[in-house]
């Protein structure tokens, strides 16, 4: 489109545009109780499928709230929950192909779990120990697998979008038919890169789907703080973007609207951004304590439209589950990541010679003289630093 | 005086600044209602006004341009950063913007009443982003003050006074002290002068420099070094940029001996620069190669952390091989 087809109504008076002008609709296709409404568009969704997405979420469930005590208990040093907020992550990861790249925040390690990385990865991870993919780098749940198309999360926020913008430009160049996936919260979407990566992709027709998921608080920070206009979903539309908003604790309405999103992004070569409407129902962090900002009403509220409980019921009047089942699942999940949790906090932490490596692809000489000091100079204090001087 | 933690310290010199000063607004992420996520904020938004202390969109490159619009139009912004890690997304708008106001306009504008505070640097089990040290990015840059205090007492007098600069200043405060730091810190308005290093501990055999939260890791390598017969003075630099060469040169001749101790890692930190200078001002004094006690040259690492960190036995093991040479 050009700028001279731009001004589609000529006026002659004042009038200004407001976020009410342009109304944004919510998909939704399942109530609360896991009925759906009369007149909605069912996604394909089979048994083995339907399994597989609530398989997910109950480990997710116990995952979250098991590592949750084991950093009270002060066993790893922090924790991030995606509690509420799984219909939004499993119900797009279980949209897209195996090996569509994702690059996620922090809070999605349910879309890594529906890609198949072990009970035991996570825990590796968690516990930094020498069997951890990423070497014990980086603070429990920076995850990241190449075998399951991830990337290594990152801290600083937002970085992750203008990548993603680049890798779906990279697949298109392959001829690759994948999309690149970008997860990222509503308080992200304020960083620059999130402007300079959505208008990227836009421009250079990048098949990258940008997936918001609005959970209403950026740790302290409500929504109606970190933004003023119709949610993250109109800068979609700024932006020139197919843009789609979704109810992000119906697991049906986000799978579709996900489908359809790649669907478009393959077929047309262009960024799509859905924007899922959920609640952080935990605390920001281990480090956090909600109850500084927000009441306890308005976190029950939210836990009426629990999102897993809702996709439960949904199984349940399919016949695809049944209670017994539910809590044999919620029993085995809970036994196996407490087992799990005994075997990699004992297992040893990554060896020493590993701190100078990636940090350019071969060391460097003066990171050899680096690591060749401190050996030495830990042999001489084998006591003090206990976690290395058995192993140089 | 009082007793208060570094917390305490820096909560109670923003508060004293905002009464001084009307035109004083504190912001950030998080800063507002919940007081910033380490609470160096706390009560600020309820004794002043949402105002005057509010909570900003995510955004650093935002609140950096933000906070240098205000400053140059008359305010006194205090901006917080919420880690030095994230303080790069404003990089652009505090390197060539904060800091060339001023020389670009030929002073027809400046950002002097501008102060960004970031809690800075490791041993909290961060990892990468919560833990780095990025002082010397900012030293490299002319137009800025960067200054870190050790301890309660030093972050009031400190803070105060890079409040009041007629300079942008970045204040990082070493959040591994944030609590475990407690002292005495006097009631009133009071501000060390900046550009000033403090002579923190007298000796006669080697100087022994650092900042922030470093300075009780040399404080300890000092004690040690002392069962050993070493006498060290230590010096608490306090202000990076610009920084007190007659006061470090001063006793580098006297005890013909230096160690320079910091956190970020050792290749192009500012230790460094201080050795070049030093070097250059006290050649015919020094008896042995100025020493350097610093990070490894890696990015931070989670595990291996206690490895990684200049610590009190890394540097006393410098002190006596300084004072063997
Ligand atoms: C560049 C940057 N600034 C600040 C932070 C500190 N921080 C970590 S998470 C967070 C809030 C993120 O909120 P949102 O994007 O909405 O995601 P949510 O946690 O709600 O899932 C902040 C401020 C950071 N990690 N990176």
């Amino acid at each position: 489109m050009s700028n001279a087809t731009l001004n589609n109504e000529i006026v002659h008076s004042v009038n200004f545009l407001d976020k009410e002008s342009l109304t944004i609709p919510m998909l939704k296709v399942m109530k609360a109780d896991g009925t759906v409404y009369q007149d909605a568009v069912l996604p394909n969704i089979d048994e083995t499928l339907a399994k597989r997405i609530y398989d997910t979420c109950v480990f997710t469930r116990v995952l979250d709230e098991r590592m949750l005590g084991a950093q009270r208990q002060g066993r790893i040093s922090f924790y991030m929950t995606c509690t509420g907020e799984e219909a939004a992550v499993i119900g797009s990861a279980a949209a897209l192909d195996d090996k569509d790249v994702i690059l996620a925040q922090y809070r999605e390690h349910a879309a890594l779990r529906y890609r198949g990385f072990t009970t035991e990865q996570f825990m590796n991870q968690m516990f930094s120990n020498e069997k951890d993919l990423g070497k014990g780098r980086q603070m429990p749940i920076h995850y990241g697998s190449a075998d399951l198309c991830y990337h290594t999360v990152s801290s600083p926020l937002g970085t992750q979008i203008p990548q993603a913008t680049g890798v779906g430009y990279s697949l298109k160049m392959n001829g690759q038919k994948n999309v690149a996936v970008c997860y990222f919260g509503e308080g992200a979407a304020s960083e620059g890169d999130f402007h300079a990566g959505m208008n990227m992709a836009a421009t250079l027709k990048s098949p990258t789907i940008f997936f918001c998921r609005n959970n209403g608080y950026a740790i302290s920070t409500p929504a109606e703080e970190q933004f003023k206009g119709n949610g993250i979903a109109s800068r979609g539309v700024g932006y020139g973007m197919h843009t789609i908003r979704v109810d992000g604790n119906d697991m049906l309405a986000v799978f579709a609207a996900t489908q359809a999103a790649r669907d478009f992004a393959l077929e047309n070569n262009a960024p799509v951004l859905i924007e899922a409407m959920s609640y952080r129902l935990g605390a920001h962090s281990s480090s956090d304590d909600p109850s500084g900002y927000r009441t306890k009403e308005e976190e029950d509220a939210w836990r009426d439209q629990d999102p897993v409980l809702r996709f439960k019921n949904w199984m349940l009047h399919k016949g695809w589950l049944t209670e017994a089942q539910d809590a044999e699942m919620y029993k085995q999940y809970r036994e196996e990541v407490l087992a799990q949790v005994k075997v990699s906090e004992k297992i040893d932490v990554p060896a020493l010679d590993e701190i100078i490596e990636d940090v350019y692809d071969t060391p460097t000489p003066a990171l050899k003289k680096q690591l060749d000091e401190l050996k030495t100079h830990i042999r001489k204090y084998p006591e003090s630093y206990p976690k290395s001087s058995g192993r140089i | 005086m009082a007793q208060m933690n570094m917390l305490q310290a820096i909560n109670d010199a923003l508060a004293i600044a905002m009464k001084s000063d009307d035109k004083m607004l504190v912001f950030g992420e998080d800063v507002g209602h919940f007081g910033g996520v380490f609470r160096a904020t706390s009560g600020l938004k309820e004794q002043f006004g949402s105002d005057r202390c509010f909570n900003t969109p995510l955004t650093e490159q935002g609140i950096a341009g933000f906070a240098n619009g205000l400053a140059a139009n008359g305010h006194t912004p205090v901006a917080e950063i919420q880690f030095a890690d994230y303080i790069f997304p404003a990089f652009d708008q505090i390197v060539n913007e904060s800091a060339k106001f001023r020389y670009r306009s030929g002073n027809e504008f400046n950002v002097g009443g501008l102060t960004f505070r970031s809690p800075y640097g490791g041993g909290i089990a961060g990892g990468h982003y919560h833990s780095q040290s990025p002082e010397a990015y900012f030293t490299q840059t002319p137009g800025l003050k960067v200054v870190i205090p050790r301890n309660p007492e030093q972050a009031k007098g400190l803070l105060l006074a890079s409040i009041r600069d007629k300079n942008p200043v970045i204040f990082f405060e070493p959040k591994r002290l944030y609590r475990a730091s407690v002292g005495e810190v006097p009631e009133g308005d009071y501000q060390h002068e900046l550009g000033k290093a403090d002579v923190v501990q007298k000796g006669t055999d080697i100087t022994v420099l650092a900042w922030g939260a470093q300075m009780e890791i040399v404080e300890n390598a000092a004690e040690r070094a002392a069962k050993d017969g070493i006498s060290c003075e230590i010096i608490d630099l306090r202000c990076l940029s610009p920084w007190d060469v007659e006061t470090v040169a001063a006793s580098v001749k006297k005890t013909g001996r230096l160690l320079i101790n910091h956190e970020a890692p050792l290749t192009g930190g500012f230790a460094g620069e201080i050795a070049a200078t030093i070097q250059q001002e006290c050649f015919l004094h020094l008896e042995s190669p100025i020493s350097r006690v610093c990070g490894l040259d890696t990015p931070y690492p989670l595990i291996h952390e206690k490895e990684y960190m200049p610590d009190a036995l890394k540097t006393y093991e410098a002190i006596k091989a300084t004072m063997d040479y």
